[in-house]
């Protein structure tokens, strides 16, 4: 996987991770690009497009989409399922995760999907071992007044 | 100091967090950059002091800002310094802002080396595992480099935890740091068999992504892999496993077999690895070619499941797949047709222009009208211009692929394309347009037919270019002016054409297309003078010359130079006609001459074909050549002393101006008695012609006045119609056909072949071969493990020992040799000899020094050596006088090894590091014990003072051999040889800085010439920077500039030439010893080859 973005269905990005090192111009430049053209494509149509070099697998959940950019020879239903994957911890780590809680917590976001891919690839696939692991280094961590507001539409109930 | 605390803490209760940052964000939607800057002052002020936690917050705060697309970069060194704080909490956000804003040009990366390499071993996992985790999005090659020996110990860690990430960064490491593949392989390939099933499908992870990129490397490998994929259930690592055999395949039929099996299994699942689909075939064996064809069918069926599912990304992913297979085995796709046609009505665009990408490989002389007529049909439908447009194109594309390949009857063509240009706002126009024409002028018997429907155009023109919208389609008047005037001898009624052309309406179009107006306007004049002359009254003659006075002025004073040109230009000529007439005088003929000659169709390659003429050098020099070639020459001259330029500079054959000009006269000979280069293209006539029976046709007289409308059916229709009913009388007098058919069919092939655009005009678009940069190991890095279990590869190992360490071998002789053989033996017992002891072998082939010591005259074990030990030494980079040994130990009897201690006498010169406390002669333990079977590495650091000499260093190894019974001591010898090269340190240079070197005068200069040497300059080259550690600065033909540096800081130069089988090496030093000795070493490599 060349990179992950969250973002809104205004086009706000809230979470990228690229596990390619670029130029910070070259990011912005690419993300917005993306992410305009997936912002217009219509509701119904499918998971995948071809973008430059690359392939392209997005779903929006609620009002948030993810999107992996993967190579060629990759298989774009497993990149589905990381993607659902992701969605999922993150539901059980905020309960009924929405929006809100990822801008707010955006760390703790990275934190689950560093737990979850490395250098975009599935590290590991049980979701047991990652919320572990999170907790456990987040007892490490000193205690933080952590901001939670109350969902608006929980991602996952609306999956597109 | 205390009050600094307290203000500092007081502070902080002020200081924004994150939450109230993006709170405050979303609060000033409407100034949010002012907002924002305000923010990025406090987040400086913040910075500033000595509080780590105020600085991790900051560093927060400008991690979120950073993904809000704001410059950060000017915090980098504040994140190192949240890094290297020593709490997690801190720690945690320090390096995930380094993963998020760090690049490789970030210049403080270089700062962070030495923190990582703590939090790599820091006891708490999570240390590890936060700088694991960061260190895989900013890796660089330096940072590979210092950390792949750290991150490859981590891959042993205890806690699988940190084996999985270890195992996973380690890709990362190879792409940036390709020669940590070789060291660290088989400590991967271990973790093929990790207890933990995380750790398994990391090393399954980073083996296929390395496999795919260079998949002969990893050939050996598939037996463990179809272990795993026979035991696995875990999906993820399935795919990945099914991957990896899609990439071996190719290289390896046995393998299709069981590819195909999988691939029936994954069927079965949900899930789907489209690459698996299109990787079965290539391969020899019928019967496995067979199996392999069985699969695909098998597969297209399944994808049909795929395909007819209501989920669109099924669809899609049905859909690509089934288009990978079509490349291949179209025929299997072809039959799906009718579901293909179906996706064209789905609501996804996506999934209409795939299923349109389908369509263009599927169509056949049979079909094509049928699809084409289909797609007619949806670009009625479609809605948005988008899709119309692409429609558009496919349609040509499908008709025009192959040179028209498909088309039986042009005439239903002619009006495809008269029907595609209703449409509303297509862009391109310009495409149906040169369509047009290439057909009208190619297809000399559709001639007629297309100048009447142009000529329609025309006369109709108003209807494309009345709305400003549609002026795309406007193009196609340019084909159409153009067809009517080039072949207007077959206009019914010129006379009405030309009114068409000059009407006032024409100066609207676009400048180019008037231009063609203009000029095709005087051809039409031409043929109407031609006919009106022929007539006894003359006066109709003399009005259509009046007509074209009237009208030229309109374009005479047109903005476009073209159009003014020529029509200006026209002009004249007619009023000069005009004046002609007058008097009576017959000016037809005359006229058309200015036409007169028909323009044929040269094929873009028809060049090509034309010989060369005899006596024609093309590669001769017409003048002396420039002399900076021997510049060139002169350049490594004065850098080495010893030059001699003895290859021969290519002989230049003096070319007098007589003879020129006679060699002129023959080409052009040559050229008008040449049957290709201006005559007509037979291949373009002969598509037509050839179709079976087109002549016989009964073309249906199409209703000219309203042609653009036709009631009922549109015109393409009829064709199809007619096609139908060939089709069935052809059935009817079938055996008459099928003698016919036979005769043409041969004589088609053999005309097409002898076509100016014949296959190999066409061919390469299909054959182009995508290399991705992204190859871990350059060419001259060959992997080692690179078949090296099948028996033919033992023997180059074994042969490779004793071109690494000739002494060694020598000494040992015969009883080396014998050793290696039962080696084989033994590989060979174990499954099918392909999962042996890598390891061993891996290194062997590295060493630059290595020994099999289990038979030295010492062991009094008799039977069978308990021990190889193979070695490799390589300079430490960081401290000029470190040296480091890794030696593998790998137990070959079926005893218990334990309690090993290695010890060396220390030689004035080289010393091995002991701990502190221990004495000079003290041994040191190895930290593990050896199982029957088993291979680990140690790794020993020597201090060496001088590195100019090679040495050899003697030592033993003590250990406990131990039997159920019984435990023996026993000891081992073995000398360790440190040759001129394990000094050396592969580092790249740039020619510039290389050129600069020798031009500094410091270095001295030494040579060194190899006689014999059969092999290609590039593995010549391989070998010197594979053996000794050189790098390529530069390459021309048969010359090379190389560079390596000592860990002492030694440059070493060579110039390496080579002619014919004679190798010079010249070579410059700052150290003439150490050059001397590592020339005799190179000198010894090749010896031995």
């Amino acid at each position: 996987m060349r990179f992950m973005l969250l973002f809104s269905r205004q086009g706000k990005l809230r979470l990228q991770k690229w596990y390619v090192p670029l130029g910070d111009q070259e990011k912005r430049r690419l993300g917005r690009e993306l992410v305009q053209t997936i912002l217009g494509r219509k509701a119904k149509m499918c998971s995948f497009l071809e973008w430059r070099d690359l392939k392209v697998v997005y779903k929006r959940y609620a009002s948030l989409y993810f999107c992996c950019a993967i190579e060629e020879q990759d298989n774009e239903l497993i990149t589905l399922e990381v993607i659902h994957r992701y969605v999922e911890l993150l539901d059980k780590y905020f309960g009924s995760v929405c929006e809100l809680d990822i801008i707010f917590n955006f760390e703790k976001a990275y934190f689950i999907l560093d737990e979850f891919l490395l250098g975009g690839e599935a590290q590991e696939t049980s979701k047991k071992s990652v919320l572990k692991a999170i907790e456990q280094a987040d007892q490490l961590q000193e205690v933080r007044a952590v901001y939670l507001p109350r969902p608006l539409i929980p991602l996952i109930s609306q999956a597109f | 100091m205390a009050l600094k605390i307290v203000k500092g803490s007081i502070d902080r209760m002020f200081d924004k967090n994150l939450q109230d940052l993006v709170r405050g964000i979303r609060n000033h939607k409407e100034d949010e950059a002012k907002y924002i800057s305000t923010c990025i002052d406090e987040i400086k002020q913040e910075l500033k002091q000595d509080n780590i936690a105020v600085k991790a917050n900051a560093v927060c705060k400008l991690t979120y800002l950073q993904m809000l697309g704001y410059d950060v970069s000017w915090a980098a060194f504040n994140i190192v310094e949240v890094m290297s704080s020593s709490k997690f909490t801190y720690k945690r956000i320090g390096y995930l802002a380094a993963s998020q804003c760090f690049h490789e040009s970030t210049d403080v990366i270089m700062l962070t080396t030495n923190q990582i390499r703590k939090d790599l071993s820091s006891p708490n996992q999570y240390d590890t595992g936060v700088a694991l985790t960061g260190l895989s999005c900013f890796v660089t090659p330096d940072l590979a480099r210092d950390l792949a020996n750290d991150i490859m110990t981590l891959m042993s860690h205890t806690k699988p935890y940190i084996r999985k990430k270890a195992v996973l960064i380690m890709y990362k490491v190879f792409l940036k740091y390709p020669e940590s593949l070789r060291p660290a392989f088989p400590r991967l390939k271990e973790k093929l068999e990790d207890p933990d099933p995380g750790v398994q499908s990391a090393a399954v992870n980073v083996i296929c992504e390395l496999a795919r990129r260079n998949p002969k490397n990893y050939l050996s490998l598939a037996p463990l892999f179809f272990k795993l994929m026979t035991s696995s259930t875990n999906n993820w690592v399935l795919i990945k496993i099914i991957k990896l055999f899609g990439a071996l395949t190719p290289l390896e039929p046995r393998l299709c077999h069981s590819t195909s099996q999988m691939s029936f299994l994954f069927f079965l699942s949900p899930w789907l690895s489209p690459s698996s689909l299109s990787t079965s075939n290539s391969t020899s064996a019928m019967s496995l070619l067979y199996e392999c064809v069985n699969t695909v069918i098998l597969c297209v069926q399944k994808l049909r499941i795929l395909i007819e599912d209501s989920d669109q990304n099924l669809k899609y992913l049905g859909l690509l797949a089934m288009s990978k297979i079509l490349k291949t085995h179209p025929k299997s796709v072809q039959s799906h047709k009718d579901l293909i046609l179906q996706c064209l009505d789905d609501k996804d665009e996506s999934i209409r222009l795939r299923a349109l990408d389908l369509l263009y490989g599927m169509v056949s002389k049979k079909n094509l009208m049928e699809i084409v007529k289909k797609l007619m049909l949806h670009v009625d439908k479609a809605e948005g211009t988008t899709y119309r447009d692409e429609l558009l194109t496919k349609i040509i594309d499908i008709c025009s692929q192959s040179n028209y390949q498909y088309i039986t009857n042009f005439e239903w063509y002619i009006s495809i394309l008269v029907e595609l240009t209703r449409l509303e706002g297509t862009r391109h126009g310009h495409l149906i347009a040169s369509q047009m024409l290439d057909v009208a002028i190619r297809v000399k018997a559709i001639r007629e037919f297309a100048v009447a429907q142009m000529a329609t155009l025309l006369d109709n023109a108003h209807l494309l270019t009345g709305n400003t919208q549609r002026n795309g389609i406007c193009e196609v008047l340019y084909a159409a002016a153009w067809i009517c005037g080039e072949f207007s001898e077959h206009l019914e009624n010129p006379m009405q054409t030309l009114e068409a052309m000059l009407r006032p309406k024409v100066a609207t179009l676009p400048g180019h297309i008037q231009a063609v107006y203009v000029q095709n306007a005087a051809k039409l004049f031409a043929t109407v003078l031609r006919s009106q002359e022929g007539n006894t009254d003359r006066t109709a003659a003399q009005e259509t010359s009046q007509l074209m006075i009237d009208r030229l002025p309109l374009f005479v004073q047109s903005a476009n130079l073209e159009v003014q040109e020529r029509a200006s230009c026209i002009l004249q000529l007619v009023k000069y006609i005009q004046k002609l007439q007058q008097k009576d005088v017959e000016v037809a003929e005359e006229v058309n001459a200015l036409f007169a000659g028909e323009l044929n169709p040269v094929a873009p390659k028809a060049q090509k074909k034309v010989p060369v003429p005899e006596g024609l050098d093309l590669d001769a020099w017409i003048n002396e050549p420039p002399s900076e070639s021997e510049s060139e020459d002169e350049k490594p001259r004065t850098m080495f002393t010893r030059e001699e330029t003895k290859h021969s500079r290519p002989r230049h054959t003096e070319v007098d101006e007589k003879e020129l000009a006679k060699r002129r006269e023959v080409r052009k000979q040559e050229q008008a008695s040449n049957p290709f280069y201006i005559k007509s293209s037979p291949s373009s006539q002969k598509v037509y012609q050839e179709a079976p029976g087109v002549d016989h046709i009964p073309v249906v007289q199409i209703d000219l006045s309203v042609p653009l409308k036709v009631p009922g059916l549109p015109m393409s229709d009829q064709y199809v119609k007619l096609e139908e009913e060939r089709r069935q009388k052809d059935r009817a007098d079938k055996k008459k056909k099928e003698k016919k058919k036979r005769k043409e069919k041969g004589g088609r092939r053999g005309k097409r072949d002898s076509g100016p655009e014949s296959e190999e005009d066409i061919t390469p678009a299909h054959m182009v071969d995508i290399v991705t940069e992204e190859i871990p190991l350059a060419d001259s890095e060959k992997l080692p493990v690179r078949s090296h279990r099948s028996s033919e590869a033992l023997k180059t190992m074994a042969e490779e020992v004793e071109v690494v360490a000739p002494q060694e071998a020598k000494k040992k002789g015969g009883k080396e040799k014998k050793e290696k053989k039962k080696d084989k033996e033994k590989d060979r017992k174990v499954s099918n000899g392909l999962v042996n002891s890598p390891s061993v072998c891996y290194s062997l082939r590295l060493s630059h020094i290595h020994q099999t010591i289990s038979d030295a005259p010492t062991c009094s074990l008799a039977s069978p050596p308990p021990f190889r030990q193979v070695c490799d030494i390589q300079g430490n980079l960081q401290d000029g006088s470190q040296v480091v040994v890794s030696l593998i130990f790998e137990n070959k009897c079926d005893s218990f090894l334990k309690a090993m201690e290695f010890n060396v006498l220390d030689s004035l010169n080289s010393r091995l590091q002991r701990p502190d406390g221990a004495g000079p002669h003290d041994g040191l333990t190895v930290p593990f014990q050896l199982p029957p079977g088993v291979s680990n590495e140690a790794r020993f650091v020597f201090t060496v003072k001088s590195i100019v000499m090679p040495q050899k260093l003697k030592g033993t190894l003590a250990f406990i051999v131990k039997n159920e019974d019984s435990s023996t001591h026993e000891k081992l010898d073995f000398k360790l040889h440190f040759t001129c090269t394990s000094y050396l340190i592969t580092t790249p240079c740039y020619s510039d800085a290389f050129a600069k070197l020798l031009e500094s005068g410091d270095l001295k200069a030494s040579s060194v010439k190899l006689e014999g040497v059969v092999m290609p300059f590039p593995h010549l080259l391989a070998r010197i920077c594979f053996h000794h550690h050189f790098s390529v600065v530069e390459r021309i033909d048969s010359c090379a500039s190389m560079y390596s540096r000592s860990i002492q800081g030694h440059h070493v130069c060579l110039l390496v030439k080579t002619v014919s089988i004679t190798v010079s090496i010249d070579a410059k030093c700052d150290e003439p010893s150490l050059l001397s000795n590592v020339l005799d070493e190179i000198k010894l490599t090749f010896s031995q080859c």
